[in-house]
């Protein structure tokens, strides 16, 4: 059995998307925490062209970006199924993982910014929600009645929003809003390897209160 | 029964292209609808099919639709899998493939675009940018004739369809691509011996002249 090693960095949700793909198939892996202000060597290696985490190397294979290693995890351990058989299904699920990446930016925007510009971001990141509300529709997880890929890459909203949120200041997802989007929260929240994987909130809040301070101070300077 | 398949596309897209260059591959008979970007008109089919982005490509396959060009091209290689493989079988390179495909669409098309769409310094800077980008996927080709080795696949399909929008870069830049990146040329001219791709990129005479008339309505010529 080859080796499986996971190059992350606390609180990284693009790192705890691989860490529940690898615990919901069973998959031993040394977990490696990267220092992203020093880089280390061993992960400039890894990843020389985008030099970011998480890696997964397997077998001394390095396989860099999230996505690509969930799709990665999905082929070489086929046990537990994060991703349908059916092409048109795999498609879908491929578009909502693209989707989330895609907007990414809107959610930093809305979280490192503050006065006009945050309510700017506000807006675009409900908008954003609201496409995952309808794209989700009444369907328990994205995947249908069991978890999947777009369910991990989305993952984030369950666990890191609310924290996000609360250090901005500035609420995102009301609690009259989104109600099939609030029961997939509480639904993904609930499945035990996300449940024992997960930051804690109070963490989560003291992390995301000291960069917001960071990036108001540095947009401020 | 027959299937049905139409594909709602842009003559000049690259991305439309790669769609095109993949139904070739497999040998798919497909119905073509041109949208009418030029003049920014969009079908009530185009945004009834892709509501989230409003954007071609889309394939409709007996009615029911894919959209973002990697991802339909993925969803044909795995539904008409009996011919012409496009993705390779083995996961590593597989996950290579997917790496430098999402590589091209993070950094190429804005590297490129601001070639034609800017002027003066900023030109300038987009042309070293995109020169740099270029190099880097050189370096993935090798000696190889194509990508993932002897075989015509996914990562070549990525690429080859930004070739008919070279010569547009080079008269806006007035720079050669070859003369920095002789042996992607070659490659290019390779792959455009294939009647897939021969037929589904646009003539780059006419990407040239649709450039032209966009920087006249930039004021950017």
């Amino acid at each position: 059995m080859e080796e499986v090693k996971l190059l992350g960095a606390w609180p990284s949700p693009f790192c705890y998307r691989v860490i529940w793909a690898l615990k919901l198939k069973g998959v031993k892996y040394e977990y490696v925490e990267e220092n992203l202000t020093t880089k280390s060597e061993r992960l400039l290696q890894h990843n020389p062209v985008h030099k970011k985490i998480p890696v997964l190397v397997h077998g001394g294979k390095p396989i860099p970006e999230s996505t690509i290693i969930l799709e990665y995890i999905e082929e070489v351990w086929p046990q537990n199924p994060l991703l349908s058989d059916e092409p048109y299904e795999r498609a879908m699920a491929r578009f909502w993982i693209k989707f989330g990446e895609d907007k990414t930016s809107v959610f930093i925007a809305y979280f490192q910014s503050i006065g006009e510009e945050q309510e700017k971001a506000k807006n675009e990141a409900q908008e954003a929600l609201k496409t995952i509300e309808h794209g989700l529709g009444d369907k328990k997880f994205f995947g249908g009645e069991k978890i999947g890929l777009a369910d991990l890459a989305l993952g984030w909203i369950a666990g890191w929003l609310g924290a996000m949120e609360e250090s901005a200041g500035l609420k995102l997802l009301e609690p009259n809003m989104f109600p099939h989007l609030q029961a997939w929260i509480r639904n993904f929240k609930e499945v035990p390897e996300i449940k024992e994987n997960t930051p804690h909130h109070d963490e989560l809040l003291a992390y995301f209160k000291s960069l917001r301070e960071r990036s108001i101070a540095s947009a401020r300077s | 029964m027959a299937d049905e398949v139409v594909l709602l596309d842009y003559w000049a897209s690259m991305f439309g292209m790669r769609a095109r260059v993949a139904l070739a591959e497999k040998g798919v008979k497909y119905e073509y609808r041109e949208e009418d970007l030029r003049n920014k008109i969009k079908s009530q089919l185009l945004l009834q099919m892709n509501p989230v982005h409003k954007k071609i490509p889309v394939l409709i396959h007996n009615g029911k639709p894919v959209s973002e060009s990697l991802i339909i091209v993925q969803y044909i290689d795995e539904v008409w899998r009996d011919k012409a493989p496009l993705l390779p079988s083995e996961p590593y390179q597989k996950a290579h493939s997917r790496f430098w495909a999402d590589f091209i669409d993070k950094k190429l098309y804005d590297a490129c675009s601001k070639i034609w769409s800017t002027k003066g310094e900023e030109r300038e800077a987009a042309k070293k940018d995109f020169i740099e980008i270029l190099k880097q996927l050189e370096g993935q080709l090798g000696d190889k004739p194509y990508f993932e080795g002897e075989k015509f696949g996914f990562l070549d399909i990525a690429l080859i369809t930004f070739y008919c929008w070279f010569h547009a870069f080079e008269t806006c830049g007035n720079f050669s691509i070859e003369a920095e990146c002789p042996k992607l040329i070659a490659w290019a001219k390779r792959c455009m011996q294939r009647e897939s791709v021969s037929r589904s990129l646009a003539d780059e005479k006419k990407v040239y002249e649709l450039v032209l008339g966009v920087q006249k309505m930039l004021g950017v010529e």
